[in-house]
């Protein structure tokens, strides 16, 4: 019998999202090729007007992306949601769809609530009167349940979670995301394309590692046409209580972000030092902002936090002297 | 799943799993290899973090090429005693940026060729790098290496 010889249609392949997805040439006998060319690409049309008329009343969405693991997407999505809320006049929301390792009720206090039902839909857990959540963590009988899923059944989740919370009208829709480029990036770029992603935020930390996968992370966006507002960099530099002196525990052997900044041309919205009050309030399902309001890492989670805003609200009225 | 011959010379196979990222599931699974060859023992390391493979460049063969026999794939070997084998889709990248955007089908079905079809030959331990998460990847590789000897899985976490 022949020998087995691998094979892979990396190079070739027009691309998940594409239009030629499913039907190129390059597709034939791909694993992916039914998915791809049957469409689960997106929302069919009814679908889309279902999400389309659910997601009308949200006003500006921010996806918060990495490509790397632990390097701080939920606690920076945790400390962007308060940040935002603090103005009481604005609604925001924050959607968390690490299905497998769901972060934010934890860092949100909101462990152990449920998810109840009305006849509009699913209600958000409220942390503040202007501050809705949900994720999956909510729906888990205990919180050690390991939610073992393959892609087709989480991208369902995700749809479920835009088309049946009901949402009400919001200024800011975070939506915070597991590390890599798969099933639920795709499918929320995808589901989300009825309604206008004003950008990502990438978070990375300092280190060639991490900067390595954020790059591929950077190119997923380049290749799902979702603009970028930026970078932000975590667990920069640690400045000891005591002695104050500044060190890298993990050094940016390469640059860190700002060298990779420079070269992708994408803007560097922020450095955020290490400070270990992040990791117990997030433990703790506490506010960073407000638990320590004078760290040096609050400071730089408010500026950056500014510049997102500005972002998101020149763009808006961009769009509006357009129309 | 058959068993295939590509596996029948390893004589341990060890998974090193979280579920949180970022914690040094891949730092344990090179350190863990590194060890394991200073002690006199042949190592593999097979990386099925498919959208961010850390290995290659841990153990600075992040340029290297992964090159076809009669039985499939040669691993890339490190360092002079050419003691570690490694398999990773950092390999098979055209671009080191180039994002490895799948579903899960497919990435399945890679998972499911870095296991049969790499020719490991004689090996004292495998080490299975995984990516964060209880998903596609850690099905797939658990299913297909259940003809298999596995020894068991490690568990990396941090404190918090």
């Amino acid at each position: 019998a022949a020998a087995p010889q691998p094979s892979l249609c990396l190079a070739e392949c027009p691309g998940t999202g594409s239009a030629q997805a499913g039907s190129a040439a390059a597709c034939q006998g791909c694993p992916n090729q039914g998915l791809c060319a049957a469409g689960a690409a997106g929302p069919d049309p009814g679908e889309a007007a279902e999400l389309r008329a659910r997601l009308r009343a949200v006003r500006h969405t921010v996806l918060v992306l990495s490509g790397k693991g632990g390097v701080g997407k939920s606690t920076f999505s945790a400390a962007l949601a308060h940040g935002l809320a603090a103005d009481e006049h604005k609604q925001v929301a924050l959607l968390d769809i690490d299905i497998c390792g769901p972060s934010i009720p934890k860092m949100m206090g909101l462990e152990g609530e449920q998810v109840h039902q009305s006849g509009s839909g699913w209600s958000p857990v409220y942390v503040e009167e202007n501050l809705g959540v949900m994720s999956v963590g909510f729906l888990l009988s205990s919180p050690d349940d390991a939610v073992i899923w393959r892609g087709p059944k989480k991208n369902g989740l995700i749809k479920q979670f835009l088309r049946d919370v009901d949402w009400g009208e919001i200024d800011y829709l975070i939506v915070d995301t597991p590390p890599g480029t798969s099933d639920e990036h795709l499918s929320i770029v995808q589901y989300l394309s009825v309604t206008r992603i004003d950008g990502a935020v990438i978070v990375t930390t300092p280190q060639e590692i991490s900067l390595q996968d954020v790059r591929k992370e950077i190119n997923f966006c380049h290749k799902v046409k979702l603009p970028i507002i930026g970078v932000v960099e975590n667990m920069s530099g640690f400045v000891c209580p005591k002695c104050k002196k500044e060190s890298q525990i993990f050094p940016p052997t390469t640059g860190g972000a700002e060298k990779m900044c420079q070269n992708l041309n994408v803007s560097l919205l922020g450095k955020v030092p290490l400070d270990p009050q992040i990791g117990r309030s997030c433990d703790r399902g506490q506010s960073f902002l407000s638990e320590a309001p004078e760290s040096p890492a609050t400071l730089s989670y408010r500026n950056i936090i500014q510049r997102i805003q500005e972002y998101c609200e020149q763009h808006h009225s961009q769009e509006e002297k357009m129309i | 799943p058959e068993r295939s011959t590509n596996l029948l010379g390893v004589r341990h196979i060890l998974l090193v799993l979280s579920g949180k990222g970022g914690v040094g599931k891949s730092t344990v699974s090179t350190e863990l290899a590194l060890a394991l060859r200073h002690r006199g023992h042949r190592v593999g390391i097979l990386d099925v973090d498919l959208c961010g493979p850390s290995i290659p460049r841990m153990l600075r063969v992040q340029d290297r090429a992964v090159h076809q026999c009669d039985s499939g794939w040669v691993p890339v070997f490190v360092g002079q005693d050419r003691a570690i084998a490694l398999m990773s889709i950092g390999f098979l990248l055209e671009r080191p940026d180039d994002a490895v955007v799948w579903r899960g089908p497919k990435k399945n079905a890679l998972i499911k060729q870095f296991v049969t079809d790499v020719a490991w030959g004689d090996l004292d331990f495998l080490i299975v790098d995984t990516p964060p998460g209880t998903s596609d990847e850690h099905i797939s590789t658990v299913e297909a290496l259940r003809p298999y000897r596995l020894l068991g899985a490690i568990l990396v976490t941090t404190p918090q």
